[in-house]
């Protein structure tokens, strides 16, 4: 009997230095987190942020020419070097605006920080794998991490809802990737995304293109309900109401942002020989989750819930250029969603600073007056506004930019022109903060607490972090187009 | 290509199609003497106490869930001890990795109080 040989090297290790750091920090918080006081337990959010940056620094342990680890599962290239900094950063806002705020709400727990840093792993692993099983192990370990995430106000029923409703369907969803990636290997014979590329190339697949078709279908299915594109889009906003809102950014924008990285690696890398049989249904699905997310988002009256059709509405947006699949459209995907994570944790930022106990103040009727009593924040909450809404010069404006041109380059002038209807509609949503913010009479007193240093911090870098993307892209753009080379 | 799963096909109707008739000739030929044992639920064992549809401590589930975390560690195990000696000092040292994050599990449900029955 032979034995099949598992060999690796330290230089495999390198390549996945930020997800053994970041794991190794969280068994460490764990562990510290059952032998603290209740008291004592400020530290543990600080060592999990002291463990994101060490992570940040083993990225350049990895570094080097494109190469593949643990036989070709696991790769390190520009693309999945873009994301894991991207997910970095996700990860450092989240846990800076977390550390007022879950002691406030009286999650100041070490699973909390636990969970995120094991979230932020799988996210890496989506983006760096590139064999169909290692982006559904990362896929798995990420939700998994966040249904219990969504629930941790175990006090509060709408959080156990919201992590009720994302378990269930998420598990489901989970069952559609599975089932196209099954199918996909039954029609190809391999599970890596090159190889799969490679049989696609051949003539002689034609025999089994059902097959391959419904496993499209079945792998569209699952990364769409994890990017929440219409249809698949019902438990968003329930979700993102319910969960705690350092958690509602979190999913935003890091899972959103693991998602497309998935996506776009599986679809671009593998798959493009069947470019002609996705587009089409891409453009519906492009259109139908614009509209569906800013028509919707027009009529809430929460500031959490209007930000999660907003978020639907931006995952249109990127589909566009993901419709779009020239070069152009490839690098606007990296670079909206990049710009996409500084406005969106900076707004749910601000959310969390207005916010008291009990997760008050969230109706968008309490931020009426807030511009005179907290000038800077509602001046930084309107920045973002702006920026989403895709005004000059924020980075959202930019990013929409990149996007639409792409598309007309592409010759989807119908779809640019949707396209920019839908950020005409949803300009009324994003600027009605901003009439209740400067322009109503505050109705009561907004009693809020001493505002967490750490999450005015998170805020200051996501004001930078737009208006420095909004102001200088040519340099952001060169980053995400050296980053998808390989994609081409 | 397809027509490889023809007999596939074949075997699956006639199943369905034996299956079908037999309950169908057992329905049609058998005698029926209905009386109210035979018409309960179940026609053997202790007659029920009360409803069965009533809440579970959740101490069970607690049970239940570290009994499969430390039932998986031993299957995987098992077939480490019987390629032990193929595996060498790599296979040691991978599963003392793994044995060890279990140890920390271990270690946090311990402090958690989640061993304590009352």
């Amino acid at each position: 009997m032979e034995i099949f040989k598992i060999q690796f090297s330290a230089a495999d290790l390198k390549v996945i230095a930020p997800e053994l750091v970041l794991t190794i920090f969280a068994l460490f918080v764990l562990i510290l987190s059952v032998f603290v006081r209740r008291q004592s337990r400020g530290p543990l959010g600080y060592t999990a942020l002291v463990g994101v940056v060490i992570a940040f620094f083993s990225l350049f342990l990895g570094i080097g020419k494109e190469i593949k680890a643990f036989n070709g599962m696991v790769t390190m290239d520009p693309f999945c070097l873009f994301f894991k900094v991207m997910f970095l950063i996700v990860a450092f806002l989240t846990i800076l605006a977390s550390l007022g705020y879950t002691k406030r709400e009286g999650i100041d727990l070490g699973e909390y920080y636990v969970l995120v840093l094991f979230a932020t792993v799988g996210m890496m692993l989506m983006a760096s794998g590139v064999n169909l099983l290692i982006i559904f192990l990362g896929l798995e370990v990420m939700s998994i991490s966040i249904y219990v995430l969504a629930g941790i106000m175990r006090d509060d029923t709408r959080s156990v809802e919201a992590a009720f409703k994302y378990f269930l369907l998420g598990a489901f969803a989970s069952a559609f990737l599975l089932y196209g990636i099954a199918l996909t290997y039954a029609s190809t014979g391999t599970l890596d995304l090159a190889g799969i590329g490679e049989v696609l190339t051949r003539q002689a697949w034609i025999s089994s293109l059902p097959i391959v078709i419904i496993g499209l279908a079945l792998l569209i299915i699952g990364f769409g309900f994890k990017i929440a594109l219409v249809p698949f889009h019902m438990w968003t906003p329930d979700v993102y109401e319910g969960a705690p809102t350092s958690i509602t950014a979190f999913m935003a924008t890091g899972v959103k942002a693991a998602g497309f990285a998935a996506f776009v690696r599986v679809f671009f890398y593998a798959l493009p020989n069947l470019q002609a049989y996705w587009t089409q249904i891409m453009w519906i699905l492009a259109v139908a989750t614009m509209t569906v997310g800013n028509i919707i988002a027009l009529s809430q009256t929460n500031i959490k819930r209007m930000l999660a059709y907003s978020s639907i509405a931006h995952a249109g947006y990127i589909m566009v250029a993901f419709v779009a699949g020239n070069e152009l459209g490839k690098s606007s995907i990296l670079f909206y969603l990049l710009a996409y994570v500084f406005m969106n944790i900076g707004a749910f930022t601000v959310v969390i600073l207005l916010g008291k106990k009990g997760e008050e103040n969230t109706q968008l009727a309490d931020y009426a007056g807030v511009g005179f009593k907290h000038p800077l924040l509602a001046a930084s909450m309107s920045i973002f506004m702006l920026s989403l809404a895709g005004v000059p010069p924020m980075a959202g404006f930019m990013a929409k930019f990149y996007v639409f041109s792409a598309a007309v380059k592409a010759r989807y002038y119908w779809l640019a022109v949707i396209g920019v209807l839908n950020s005409a509609v949803a300009a009324y949503y994003y600027l009605r903060v901003l009439i209740y913010m400067y322009f109503r009479e505050p109705e009561r007193e907004l009693a809020v607490g001493a505002f967490s240093p750490s999450a005015v911090l998170a805020v200051i870098i996501s004001v930078w972090g737009v208006l420095q993307i909004g102001i200088l892209p040519s340099t952001f753009l060169a980053l995400a187009q050296r980053s998808v080379q390989f994609l081409l | 290509m397809l027509i490889k799963y023809v007999p596939v096909l074949f075997l699956l109707a006639l199943s369905i199609f034996f299956a079908v008739f037999v309950v169908f000739l057992s329905h049609l030929l058998g005698p029926k003497r209905v009386h109210p044992v035979k018409a309960a639920p179940y026609e053997c064992g202790m007659i029920s106490l009360g409803p069965t549809h009533q809440a579970i401590p959740i101490k069970y589930y607690i049970i239940a869930m570290l009994f499969l975390v430390f039932d998986l560690e031993v299957v995987f195990l098992y077939p480490w001890a019987v390629v032990f000696r193929e595996l060498g000092i790599f296979g040691f040292v991978e599963m003392m990795i793994f044995i060890f994050i279990l140890l920390l599990g271990f270690i946090y449900v311990w402090r958690k109080g989640a061993l304590e029955w009352e």
